[in-house]
């Protein structure tokens, strides 16, 4: 130990002696090292950070961190990583899912500690398929995907997560990809620095039951036409020279726009500190399918007491108006009578 | 009002007991007014037992049958565990209040009747099609007593201002001022509690019923006298009156206590659990903190994630609630984590009688989670022996790092019971270490933590809790291998990690009480019990001894693992009765266990059993 105040680490300082065992090309491997060089960044340390995860490959992700984590059952991390973040304010806790355990198996959970804004950093690995079961359609796979449970084409309408999490309450909300690790470092130490909840999307490929399904959005000779990237206070603009924008319609609908048709003061911006969550649900909206220009960045990031604050500052205020717990008090209550 | 003086005019008789039941529709205030008069009767130092009965719906269709809300008091002047088979008063507030209890009414037993009550449209509501108060014959059996409740306490609370609408809710104030007037109960303390609980109007127009209640009974001509029912020659000490949910919540508390660990309760509204969730959310300054959660499988994950963070994990939940908590508790036997699921047992299966009593989640307790996945079950007996038990399971859980299956139920959860305070310092110690060193040295002389080695007396692994500094560690649902902890699909390992988690719950039946046997060491039979059926075991066992009949009689208080001498024990015995309020899952138990040719004795009524019952089963067997 050093006797700085914040701890100095190293990027191999976060990283497990366990063989990481995910199929070679998987996009997960650029996620965790994106998440392993942040670390250092943010002034924790291994000993107070905890990855919690359900079951999935994504939840394999604890087991390649040098930190506290637990590997605990399918959709329930958020759940378990509550009990966590509750009972110990102090420490760093971060969960990692997918789109099958966060949206399927976990939605409830999701839902309600995004809803109690729990100081929790969650991101949501989105291959829209079932990987450790071999390929079955998830709950973000599109209309009429063929897999093996679907061999006639998937008739579910599949779930937008960034919408979910909005109406969900949530007050930090972002998407980012696998394959770029700058992107993701910033959106991660975003997430991190929001106090609460944050929900994060990450495009992530599976080269082997999914591959290339983001490849229309995502892809090197797609990206420059089909990423919006989302910066706070900024007129929304993409393209190439970025002379495509965003404008917000009389009725309400946002459009793409050439931006020389509209003119620059037209265009919509982004605000993502705006207390209703209507033009971040717009913006997740936007995109219809895999070749359409889709947004990228930090939906929403606003501010609201964090669950864990909450519950301690009640303690807190129970003790301070009851003083400490006395037993023999509690006992005594409810009124007592002698005999002898 | 003295009411000592004016009961000089009519002298009281002694009774060494009575059973009395309150029975009137959901929205009449019966469990209130029951409740009142046991409280009244602790202050006064009778012994008592309770026994609440009422319907799951909040507000059943009003003057029906199934809207019936029952409260039943034994008081007593000596020591007593049960609530009483058969009532010796029943008070009916309506029609349907007697057509469903007035078949638990002793033959010759008092019935106090509310005669306003009986209008065409009342009977036609309970079912009735004709008034059994103008048939001769059908009450013949009782000391009918008629009072017009409604219109007396109407008339008590005219001159205050009092709707008579209003007013009408005051009659079982008057039903209560009634009766603790026939038991020479003092009515000061209820007084009092209404003065500090109701306010303006309410407030006096409850007072008036109440007081108009106690007066007709020492004015009019239809009770010959008041009896009395002397305190109990209880134990010297402290008492309160407790219920079984408020005792397991103040176990909890108290457990945390002696843990030293702040307490972490994550639960899910269920009756007859919830209130533990109310009670252990009043007392944040003892540390303890309660999450209501969004779902059962929620509230079981939050506390066992909470336990990893070092805190004392705990969820509450019953019925349908077991079955969902089932893949956390398995988590926590892989985990080997500190983790209590306090079970309050209800009439099952699924929704089955969410108010109504029964035992028979002891197999779910077993064998309820998938994979071999061995856990220890406690089991409460008493409203009060709740508290003991509460501590009892977390002292287990903590010591031995795994989750630990509490069971209570229905009964002793609404029921209630004088309780001799304990002494806070004579709680045991349940303090545990965490790990906060490193525990492995390698072949280079380094130094790691292992979070799976283990303690070689009881094969607990160490507790190491995030924050603490050089011991960062995974753990997950994967098999583990044992010492380092690291994945391992190992056949060996898995044989090996199946053994070592059976083997320490096994070593658990040296930690805990031998099983004693109660009454006659030299019976021919004995009876083998577990839960809230020891009331009634215990009634039953000293009503056949005192009709010069032996009889033993064995309670278990640990159902996993089992006493180590329970079958030697039982061995000694030719008959074994085993009475449970299910289709007989701890016969099952014990006969596979000891291969001894227990019976059952079950019943599944949502109901206790009465010692009647039992008596006649232990008569039975010895024909």
């Amino acid at each position: 130990m050093t006797d700085t105040a914040v701890q100095l680490t190293t990027k191999k300082d976060w990283v497990s002696d366990q063989e990481v065992r995910w199929c070679p090309g998987c996009g997960d491997y650029g996620i965790m090292h994106a998440v392993q060089a942040l670390m250092p960044e943010l002034g924790m340390t291994p000993d107070n950070t905890v990855f919690v995860s359900g079951i999935g490959c994504s939840s394999r992700f604890p087991y390649y961190m040098n930190t506290y984590g637990m590997h605990s059952i399918h959709g329930r991390a958020p759940a378990v990583a509550t009990g966590i973040a509750v009972a110990r304010p102090d420490l760093d806790v971060w969960v990692v899912t997918g789109d099958g355990d966060a949206l399927s198996i976990g939605g409830n959970h999701l839902i309600h500690a995004l809803r109690r804004n729990v100081n929790l950093t969650i991101l949501l690995f989105n291959n829209r398929i079932y990987g450790l079961t071999k390929g079955q359609y998830s709950p973000t796979s599109e209309e009429g995907k063929v897999t093996k449970s679907t061999p006639f084409g998937s008739i579910d309408h599949p779930f937008n997560p960034l919408s979910v999490a909005l109406g969900a309450e949530a007050s930090f909300v972002a998407r980012t990809h696998d394959l770029d690790r700058k992107h993701m470092m910033n959106v991660f130490r975003a997430a991190h620095t929001h106090k609460g909840a944050s929900f994060v999307e990450i495009y992530q490929n599976c080269n082997v039951f999914n591959d290339a399904a983001f490849d229309g959005v995502t892809g090197k000779h797609a990206r420059e036409e089909m990423m919006i990237d989302l910066v706070h206070g900024q007129p929304i603009r993409f393209g190439p020279e970025q002379s495509k924008g965003v404008v917000m319609g009389t009725d309400g609908q946002l459009r793409i726009v050439e931006v020389a048709e509209v003119g620059d003061a037209n265009l919509l911006v982004h605000d993502a500190h705006r207390a209703d969550p209507g033009l971040a649900f717009a913006l997740a909206r936007l995109s219809h399918d895999d070749h359409s220009p889709t947004p990228f960045g930090i939906f929403r990031d606003v501010q609201r007491g964090d669950y864990g604050t909450l519950v301690a500052e009640q303690m807190l205020q129970a003790s301070q108006k009851k003083g400490a717990g006395d037993l023999s008090a509690l006992l005594r209550s409810n009124g007592t009578w002698t005999v002898g | 009002m003295t009411d000592t003086q004016e009961r000089q005019d009519k002298p009281t008789e002694p009774l060494s007991h009575v059973v009395v039941r309150f029975a009137g529709d959901s929205g009449d205030g019966m469990q209130l007014t029951g409740d009142r008069f046991t409280s009244v009767s602790a202050l006064f130092g009778n012994d008592l037992s309770t026994f609440p009965d009422y319907p799951a719906e909040i507000r059943a269709p009003a003057g029906t049958v199934n809207g019936v809300s029952s409260f039943q008091v034994h008081i007593s002047d000596h020591d007593i565990t049960t609530p009483g088979d058969a009532p010796n008063v029943l008070v009916a507030m309506n029609p349907a209040a007697l057509k469903a209890d007035l078949h638990r009414l002793e033959q010759g037993g008092l019935l106090i009747i509310n005669s306003d009550a009986f209008e065409a449209r009342d009977l036609e509501k309970a079912g009735y099609d004709h008034n059994p108060l103008d048939d001769p014959d059908e009450l013949k059996n009782y000391r009918v007593v008629l009072v017009p409740m409604t219109s007396i306490t109407k008339a008590a609370t005219e001159s205050l201002g009092v709707k008579p609408r209003d007013a009408e809710r005051s009659k079982n104030f008057f039903a209560l001022g009634l009766v603790s007037w026939l038991y020479s109960r003092p009515i000061e303390p209820t007084v009092q509690w209404i003065e500090g609980r109701f306010k303006d109007l309410v407030k006096e127009s409850n007072l008036a019923a109440l007081k108009a209640g106690f007066n007709f009974g020492e004015t009019s001509e239809l009770f010959d006298h008041p009896y009395e029912v002397k305190p109990a020659q209880l134990p010297p000490g402290e008492y309160t009156n407790i219920t079984g949910n408020v005792a397991l919540a103040w176990g909890l508390v108290a457990a945390g206590q002696q843990a030293k660990l702040p307490v972490f309760l994550g639960s899910y509204p269920i009756t007859p659990a919830s209130d533990i969730l109310h009670e252990l959310s009043k007392h944040k300054h003892f540390g303890v903190r309660t999450l209501q959660a969004e779902d059962e499988i929620a509230a079981a994950g939050m506390a066992l994630g909470a336990a990893f963070a070092g805190h004392l994990g705990i969820t509450t939940t019953s019925g349908p609630g077991v079955a969902l908590k089932s893949e956390t508790t398995s988590l926590a036997v892989s985990l080997e984590l500190p983790f209590v699921l306090v079970d309050v047992q209800r009439g099952g299966p699924s929704t089955g009688m969410p108010t109504k009593t029964e035992a028979a989640d002891l197999n779910i307790a077993m064998f309820g989670r998938h994979g071999e996945a061995p856990l220890p079950i406690v089991a409460a007996y008493s409203p009060a022996n709740c508290f003991d038990a509460a501590i009892e399971a977390c002292r287990i859980a903590l010591k031995y790092r795994t989750p630990v299956i509490l069971l209570s139920d229905g009964y002793l959860a609404n029921g209630s019971e004088p309780w001799l305070l304990p002494d806070p310092d004579s709680l045991p110690d349940i303090s545990v270490q965490f790990q906060t060193e490193r525990n492995h040295v390698n072949e280079d002389g380094s130094e790691e933590y292992w979070p799976f080695v283990r303690d070689p007396d009881t094969l607990a692994r160490p507790w190491a809790i995030p924050g603490t500094p050089g011991l960062a560690h995974r753990v997950g649902g994967i098999e583990k291998e044992d010492g380092r902890g690291d994945i391992s699909y190992a056949p060996a390992n898995h044989s090996k990690m199946v053994h070592l988690r059976q083997a320490k719950v096994d070593r658990i039946a040296a930690d805990i009480p031998p099983a004693t046997v109660m009454g006659d060491d030299d019976a021919e039979v004995v009876l083998l019990g577990w839960g809230s059926t020891w009331a009634a075991i215990d009634a039953a066992v000293q009503r056949t001894r005192r009709a010069g009949t032996k009889v033993a009689w064995i309670h278990l208080t640990h159902l996993n693992p089992l006493p180590p001498n329970l079958g030697d024990l039982l061995g000694r015995f030719r008959h074994v009765l085993v009475p449970e309020l299910n289709m007989g899952q701890l016969c099952r138990l014990v006969r596979a266990e000891y291969l001894v040719d227990a019976k059952a004795i079950t019943k599944v009524q949502g109901l206790p059993f009465t010692s009647a019952e039992l008596e006649a089963a232990i008569q039975e067997v010895l024909k």
